[in-house]
This record gives C-alpha cells, structure tokens and sequence, in this order.
C-alpha cells in the first residue's frame, strides 16, 4: 500500500469521528438549550472550547447565540473545520484511497457527501436541528458498517481504525479537560443540581448517558464518570477503551508487516498505564494535568505511525 | 443552419420501422411504460450520482465535479458490422505502431516520399529523445481509442486517432454496469457481447512488456496528475480493477537505479507505468521543467530498460490532425494493404490550394486546430455566426500550418430518450483498443458519444456531450 493511501485512509477515519463529535456535541448543546433556563452561553462556549474552536469563534462573534454556533460547526465557511468541510475532506480522501477501500464503503462515504452537502446548503433552521443531527449520525453509522461488513482485516482496516481511535481518544481527553472542575470532589457544589446537569452533558455528549445508567443505576458520582469514561474496557469511547483498540490494530499492523513497531510498544505501554490506575489516583494526582499529558502522548503516538507507516515521506 | 443534409439513423428506418440491428431492441422499448422508463432514467442518474462516476470541467469552479448525461437507449451494431470494424481497426492500429518505430529509427517513409520530414522534425509531438529507442516488446501506443463516425449504413470513417491517453473507457464500463442494472430482462434475451473484462486485460496486457529489469510478477501503477483531473474518476477506476497502485509524481523517487513508488513498507520498484499525463509533463530534466506532476529522471531509466511507459513518449505525433491525413497513405505503406477505414477527407491548410479552398468554403466546413483536443479551439461552419467566420478566417491567415479543415459530415443519429419520447441525435463511437507484443486485442463496442443538443455535432462531454452503452450483437 502507497504511503499516501495509508495517511488517506487514516485521516479519512479521524475526519469522519471528529465529525461525529461535533453533531453530538451539537445535539448535547441543544438538549441543554431546550432544557435548561441557565447557563446556556456557557454550554456552547465550552462545547467549542472542547472542540478548540472558542478562540476563532469569537474573533468573529459577539455572543454564544445558539444559532450562530450551530451554523458555525455544521457549516460556516468561517471555521475550516466544519462539519460539512470535514465530511467533504473524509470524502476527498476516499477518492484518493478508491483502490484501498472497498466499492460499497466508498459509496457509502460519497453518499453520505451528498446528504450532508444537501442537508447543509442552507443555515439549518431550528425545526430542522434534531432531524438534521440524526441524518448526519445515519449517514456516518453507514459508513462505519460499511467498513465492517466490507473491508478485508488488511493494512487498509488497520490503518482505518488506528485513525478512529487515536481521534475518539483525543476528542474524550479534550472534552473532559474543558469539563474537569465538575468532576473534582472538592469543588463546594458537589450533589446540587448544577452538578447534575454537568455531568448528564458530559454523559449525553459522549454517547454514555444510558449505558452509564446501566451499570450505576441512580448513582452519577465525579468517581464514577471519571472511572467509566477514563477507565472502563467496556464502554467504547473511553480512553482505556481506545488504546485497547489501538494496542490490537498496531499490533496487527507490525505482525503482518514483520517489523519491530515503536509505535506498537508506546501504545502498549500507554495501554498498560491504565490498568494501574483509578479514577481516584487520577483525580488525586489531578484530573487536568493526567488529560494534558494523556493529549501530548496521544498526538504524538498519532505522529509516529505516522513517520513508521511513511504516510508523508 | 444552412440546408441540412439528411442523416442516417442507425435505429430507425425512414418509414420508422427498426433496422435489423434494433429488431429486438425495439419490440421490447415499445412494450415499455414511458413513465417506468423515465423512472428508469433518473435511477440511472442516481446511480452515477452514488457512485461517483464523474468528471471535472475546467474552469468551472462553482460546478468542479460533473455527471456525464448518460441515455438510457444503447448504441448497437451488429457482429457482422463489428468483425469489419475491427479489422480495419487492427490493421489501422498496427499501421500506427509501425510507424511510430519507423519515424523514430530509419524514417523509411520520409525517404520513400510519402510523408514530408518538417511534419515530424517541426512537430512539436514528436520527441527527439526517443531516436534510436525501441520499447520493451516494440509496443508504443499500448491503449489506442479510435473515434469512428458513421454517415450511413456501411459507412464508418476514422475522424480521429487517440494514441496518447485515450480517455473514456471507464464510462463503456460503468454505462454497461448500470444498463444490466437497470434492464437485466434485455440482457438475457439479446446476446450482448461483454466488455467487462477489459481491466483484467488491460493489466495482463501491460504485465507483457515488463522492462528488462523486472524479475518476477510486474508491478504495475497507473500515474495520475491528481484529483483535480478531469478523467481522476478513470484513473482511480482502472487503478483500482487491475489491482494496481493509483500514485502521482511526489509518491515516486529513484531509489537504485529503479523507478519507485513510497508504500508502508518502503520504496518498492515499478515495472511498468501506465501514465494518464502528457508527454510535456512527464519528466521536468527533459520535457517542462516546472512540471511538479511528473518523475525527473524517469526518461533516462525509461531508455536504459529499467521502467516501461505506456504509452510510450512521443506517441502523439501518431494522432497529430497535421498527421491524420496521411494516415491512408500510413497505413498502406506499412501494411501493404489498402485502408480498410477510410479517413474522413481533409484540407491541410499549410497548402496555399487548400488554404484557399477552405477560405471560401468556410461556412460549409469544420476546421480544427492541428494540436488541440477535446472539442476545444474548433470551427463549425454551418453553426458559426457572421463574426466567428471573420475572426477564423483572420486565424487562417495568421498561421494556416496550425488548421486543417474538414467537410461538416452527415453524422448518423440514434435516438436518445428525451421527455417528449425518442429523438434522434447525432452520435460517434470510440473503441478501446490494446496493444501487446503478441497481439492486438480490440474491447466489442467501445464508448458510444452522443451530442444532446438537437442539431449539435459535437460530442465532446467538455462540450454537453453524453454517452450511450454499446452493444455488439451476436447475428442471429
């Protein structure tokens, strides 16, 4: 497989999962609107904070008007890094990919191009929002099953996926760091209903509302969330969860490949850092500088597959 | 318009009942629900749409990717039709390679006095640095497309040679896909020859004329200018039904004395390069220096057989209009055999005779420019206003080596499937062709064109031209 195939494949992964955050982080940002009388500016500034977006925002923004930020992600030629240019990107590189990819993933891909380009051609309108957020999700769900029922276990899948998860890892990292206060025990409002919504927001926007039910029926704690979002092997977005996955596709990459892989042995050994820890030395040792550190190393395990696998020179 | 001369339509007799070729065809269109089959044509649409077949228009930024409009209503000829053209394809294709290694070795047929030297030493489709150089298995044009018009019911005439990079076969392919889609009934009751194999052949073709320096299995890549081509939908197509590595210039560096292209694993050699860019770009050191597209260097392994090219460089000149019409003459010299095809009749303008013929017959003609392609840079007479005719006509004078001039032909029509019902519009027919050392293997149908404009001639999907699925027939 070409470099350059390799790199198309991977970003077109972590293009397609950062869009997937940003619609449901919208959809998180709108429920808090309809629900919540208070506090709803500082929703949406920490909804792009999470997605770094907030410096460039306001330089051309007075207010975090939900209008106005929800065209911003989906489709305001202001924000390069809108949801449509990053469908469109995902898109592009599955044309540069097409010898890689298989003909129903690259057409589910295309489709989902032109539903999004479709969708999209006009600021949204409220009455449209959810409608919208759940066409986007469909779309990128196909693609996603696509890619599964489709793609031969080979380098290509590998590299699709190593791509997802290092981007998953990053936007969970992120969104915890811009939310972190609401989870330190020692804050004074701790058990008031501010809190509640801070953590339901945390638990809606990272797909981990119900299932966090599940397991903790009527006991949302900031040990809790932190040990299942950060923790927790089962839950599919989680950091520990992540590198699960990348430690498997890595490894899978070296031993079809038969080299000795850097960048195998730094996820395992990320991958292995999680065992030893709890959501309460986490937290003891501070949440912001374990998500901090956890984002350095994430960034630069992304850039040596990058550098191993040769996908720039 | 002026009178307009009468056509031949290839479906339809004058009294409106259908030519043998379309017997078949025909009993089972009039059988049809016109709203079913206008379902059927948007589902066509769609079905390009989703998957991605499309192409680029330059200089169209607001509409980058376009639909080629496609008809639902087949092209079809039968096999007793195709075993002619095909022979005098053959034989057309085998008189261009022989040229070419003529004119780039001992130029027999400049010495024989049946081709001027200034049209090969002056043309700027001639590449000096393939004096002297056979390519590996003598092949120089590996993929030929020869556009072919028909003015009634035995006469089809060459309009065009494509000896460079021949474009198009992606859509013959993906046109016949949708048609079984769409109509799989037709298909189990008329005998249509299939084209589906032409990627396989494509590769096994090319895997034959690996350079010396290939040990083992060929690899095989096509060379694309990048996404922003307005054929990258065929590149990555055909890259992708072979089996090969779609790359472009940066993925490429000479690594030992091999051209090779950037994996996962390392430089890993290429054998054989089929290239989708010009001549011009091919290699900055010795074509355009500022080429960024093309691999510097890749000439000098090309020569000293450590990559194949295909098609070889300085192939153009075969399919050169200044060329054309001395293509009957080509042919015989080469072949010994007289043209089975015939040429469309053409005026060199460089001839003052000529040039003053076509001067005043310039309302009647359609004149092309010698280098360009595409439909672009071209006169129709009969179509062109008062003010067109002067500003060619000043063109003429200016640089009357740069035209040649052609008489406006009768094209043949076949009926397109437009709102109203059928409507005949004018159409040409390019098959694919492909060259080995051993042999000459010619796909059954090609890319039917059709102009969808009533009345139009041109074809060219640069210009709102369509394409129609191609059928040969198995004669009852």
């Amino acid at each position: 497989m070409l470099g350059k195939t390799a790199s198309g494949i991977f970003w077109m992964f972590r293009y397609l999962e950062r869009a997937e955050n940003i619609a449901r982080l919208i959809e998180t940002g709108h429920r808090f609107t309809l629900t919540r009388n208070r506090g709803r500016q500082d929703e949406w500034r920490s909804i792009l904070s999470a997605l770094g977006m907030d410096a460039a925002y306001r330089a051309n923004h007075e207010e975090y008007n939900a209008a106005q930020v929800v065209d911003y992600l989906l489709r305001d030629k202001a924000n390069p890094g809108n949801l449509r240019n990053l469908i469109d990107s995902a898109r592009q590189n599955a044309r540069t990919t097409r010898t890689a990819i298989t003909r129903e993933l690259w057409e589910a891909v295309n489709e989902c191009w032109i539903c999004v380009n479709d969708a999209l051609k006009r600021q949204v309108r409220e009455a449209e929002l959810p409608a919208t957020i759940d066409l986007i999700e469909r779309q990128t769900a196909q693609v996603r099953g696509a890619l599964e029922n489709t793609m031969l276990r080979n380098d290509g899948y590998n590299f699709s996926r190593v791509g997802n998860f290092i981007e998953r890892a990053d936007s969970m990292a992120r969104l915890l760091d811009v939310k972190y206060y609401v989870l330190l025990p020692s804050v004074s409002f701790v058990g008031s209903s501010l809190d509640n919504i801070q953590w339901e927001t945390i638990l809606r926007s990272t797909s981990a509302y119900s299932a966090y039910r599940w397991l903790y029926p009527g006991r949302a704690s900031a040990l809790g969330i932190a040990d299942f979002l950060i923790l927790d092997r089962r839950f599919p977005r989680s950091l520990a969860f992540c590198y699960g996955k990348l430690t498997d596709n890595l490894r899978h990459l070296a031993m079809s490949y038969g080299v000795q892989s850097d960048s195998l042995t730094e996820a395992e050994r990320i991958y292995a850092g999680f065992a030893s820890m709890t959501a309460a030395s986490i937290l003891e040792d501070g949440l912001h500088e374990f998500l901090v550190d956890f984002l350095t190393q994430n960034r630069r395990l992304a850039a040596m597959v990058e550098q191993e696998y040769r996908f720039n020179s | 318009m002026a009178t307009k001369p009468p056509c031949f339509d290839e479906m339809l007799n004058e009294d409106g009942t259908p030519r043998a070729a379309y017997a078949a065809y025909h009993k089972w269109f009039t059988e049809q629900d016109s709203t079913h089959l206008k379902q059927k044509a948007r589902d066509a649409e769609e079905f390009f749409r989703r998957t991605g077949i499309t192409f680029a228009v330059y200089g169209d930024d607001e509409a980058e990717e376009r639909l080629i409009p496609f008809d639902i209503i087949p092209r079809i000829v039968t096999a007793r039709q195709w075993t002619k053209l095909s022979r005098g394809i053959e034989q057309r294709v085998r008189a261009i390679n022989a040229f070419l290694q003529d004119i780039y070795h001992r130029q027999e047929i400049v010495r024989a006095g049946r081709l001027p030297i200034d049209l090969l030493v002056k043309n700027e489709a001639f590449v000096s640095q393939m004096i002297g150089f056979t390519p590996p298995g003598g092949v120089y044009t590996h993929i030929v497309g020869i556009d072919l018009v028909r003015t009634g019911p035995d006469e089809f005439m060459v309009l065009e040679d494509n000896a460079r990079t021949p474009s198009g076969v992606s859509y013959m392919l993906e046109n016949r896909e949708t048609m079984m889609n769409m109509f799989p009934e037709l298909f189990s009751t008329i005998r249509v020859r299939n084209v589906s194999d032409y990627p396989k052949n494509l590769r096994a073709s090319l895997s034959r004329v690996a350079p010396p320096a290939c040990t083992g299995d060929p690899v095989v890549a096509v060379l694309t200018p990048g996404i922003h081509n307005s054929a990258y939908f065929e590149h990555a197509f055909l890259a992708d039904q072979m089996g090969a590595e779609l790359v472009e210039g940066h993925d490429i560096r000479i690594v030992n004395g091999r051209v090779a292209m950037r994996t996962t694993r390392g430089y890993q050699p290429i054998d054989v390069l089929y290239r989708r860019l010009d001549d011009d770009y091919l290699d900055p050191l010795i074509f355009k220096p500022d080429s960024v597209l093309g691999i510097p260097g890749v000439f000098d392994l090309y020569r000293a057989g450590k990559i194949t090219i295909a098609n070889a460089p300085g192939t153009g000149i075969a399919d050169d209009k200044a060329i054309y019409s001395y293509m009957p003459d080509i042919v015989e010299f080469y072949t010994g055999e007289k043209p089975i095809l015939k040429n469309v009749d053409t005026w060199r303008c460089s001839e003052p005779d000529s040039l003053a013929y076509v001067l005043d017959h310039l309302s009647e003609l359609v004149v092309k420019e010698v280098h360009g392609s595409g439909g672009y840079g071209m006169l129709i007479g009969p179509a062109a206003s008062k003010k067109e005719l002067a500003a060619f006509t000043a063109k003429l004078k200016a640089k009357p080596a740069n035209y040649i001039a052609q008489p406006t032909l009768a094209l043949s029509t076949i009926p397109i499937f437009a709102n109203s019902g059928l409507a005949p519009r004018h159409v040409d027919l390019r098959p694919f062709v492909l060259v080995s050392p051993d042999k000459i293997d010619i796909t059954p149908g090609g890319l039917t064109r059709v102009a969808l404009r009533k009345g139009s001639l041109v074809v060219n999907s640069s210009q709102g031209g369509g394409t129609k699925d191609s059928w040969v027939i198995e004669d009852d």
